[in-house]
């Protein structure tokens, strides 16, 4: 466990969920690659604290705001496909064509 | 905490824990259930806080057990509700756009892989004094309680904004159906009114899709 392997792992679960983001057609499945990305930025933020930043708590601190930032989120995300739910019946990305001309 | 001077033991099952959180983290995309996805994920993330407890970063480690856990039953819940094929009874693959995806996906991979492999990071592991869990309470509780209050506070502007999208007369309803702005004087007229509006809220006829 050395900090390119974490890196290269953190790597590897942002390259599936910006997969995820951009090919899934449901809501929920593309907020799941979002997901994925932000765990691969915690796991990153986890990794250079333990190994390059000397055990400066702000490292800590950063995942600690990369969690929050998951938690808005997913909240808002549910609360748009609520939203969208209501008015369209839709659950997938295409059947929202508002805003395309 | 010895982060760094650690055993074979702690390498077996770091190897272990991140071709679990690869591999589940795949199938998330890869199931034909939704449900079943949503908890690929949970085992992703649970796989990715054990690592961080072999990295001495036992809050965070915890924190993502306890927030991915919850988080993971809500999402699967929703799965149920709203979902199409929330079990996986029929082949699923709903995805759009492919192959650019695919090509995106794998350059953020080598992207940061190359990173990864090639920069060179300042070699300064946790010294082995530090507690981790108590360096943090005092950062967020002292000089970073700022940022930490703020993030409660974004928390809590986002549990209102829910509720607002979330709600019925949302943002794909009438907006203003059944509100009435103040008079300009007490108990005048309701200001910036069209007349044929005065009666009240019942002889409105409802335009949003109901159902």
């Amino acid at each position: 466990m050395t900090l390119t392997t974490l890196l290269l792992l953190a790597a590897a679960l942002i390259g599936i969920g910006i997969y995820g983001a951009l090919s899934q057609q449901s809501f929920v499945m593309l907020m799941m690659g979002l997901e994925l990305i932000l765990n691969g930025v915690m796991l990153a933020a986890v990794a250079f604290w333990a190994f390059s930043g000397a055990g400066a708590p702000e490292g800590q601190l950063l995942t600690i705001i990369v969690m929050a930032v998951m938690a808005i989120e997913m909240a808002m995300g549910f609360a748009l496909v609520v939203a969208v739910f209501r008015g369209k019946q839709a659950d997938v990305t295409e059947s929202l064509t508002g805003l395309k001309h | 905490m010895e982060s760094m001077n650690h055993g074979l033991g702690v390498d077996i099952a770091f190897l272990l824990l991140a071709t679990l959180a690869v591999v589940t983290g795949w199938r998330v995309f890869r199931t034909d259930s939704m449900v079943r996805a949503s908890f690929f994920l949970l085992v992703s993330f649970i796989a990715v806080g054990v690592i961080m407890i072999l990295l001495a970063a036992e809050y965070l480690g915890v924190a993502m057990f306890f927030m991915m856990a919850v988080e993971m039953t809500v999402m699967a819940l929703f799965m149920v509700m709203f979902m199409m094929n929330p079990a996986g009874l029929n082949p699923m693959n709903m995805v759009h756009q492919e192959r650019i995806a695919i090509g995106a996906g794998v350059a953020g991979f080598l992207v940061l892989g190359a990173m990864a492999l090639l920069a060179t990071f300042p070699d300064q592991p946790v010294p082995a004094s530090l507690d981790p869990v108590r360096s943090l309470g005092n950062e967020m509780l002292g000089d970073s309680m700022l940022i930490f209050e703020s993030a409660g506070l974004v928390l809590l502007t986002t549990m209102i904004g829910v509720v607002v999208l979330s709600s019925h007369r949302g943002r794909y309803g009438a907006a203003a159906e059944g509100s009435m702005p103040p008079g300009l004087e007490p108990g005048g007229d309701p200001a910036g009114k069209p007349e044929e509006d005065e009666e009240g809220e019942g002889g409105h006829h409802h335009h949003h899709h109901h159902h």
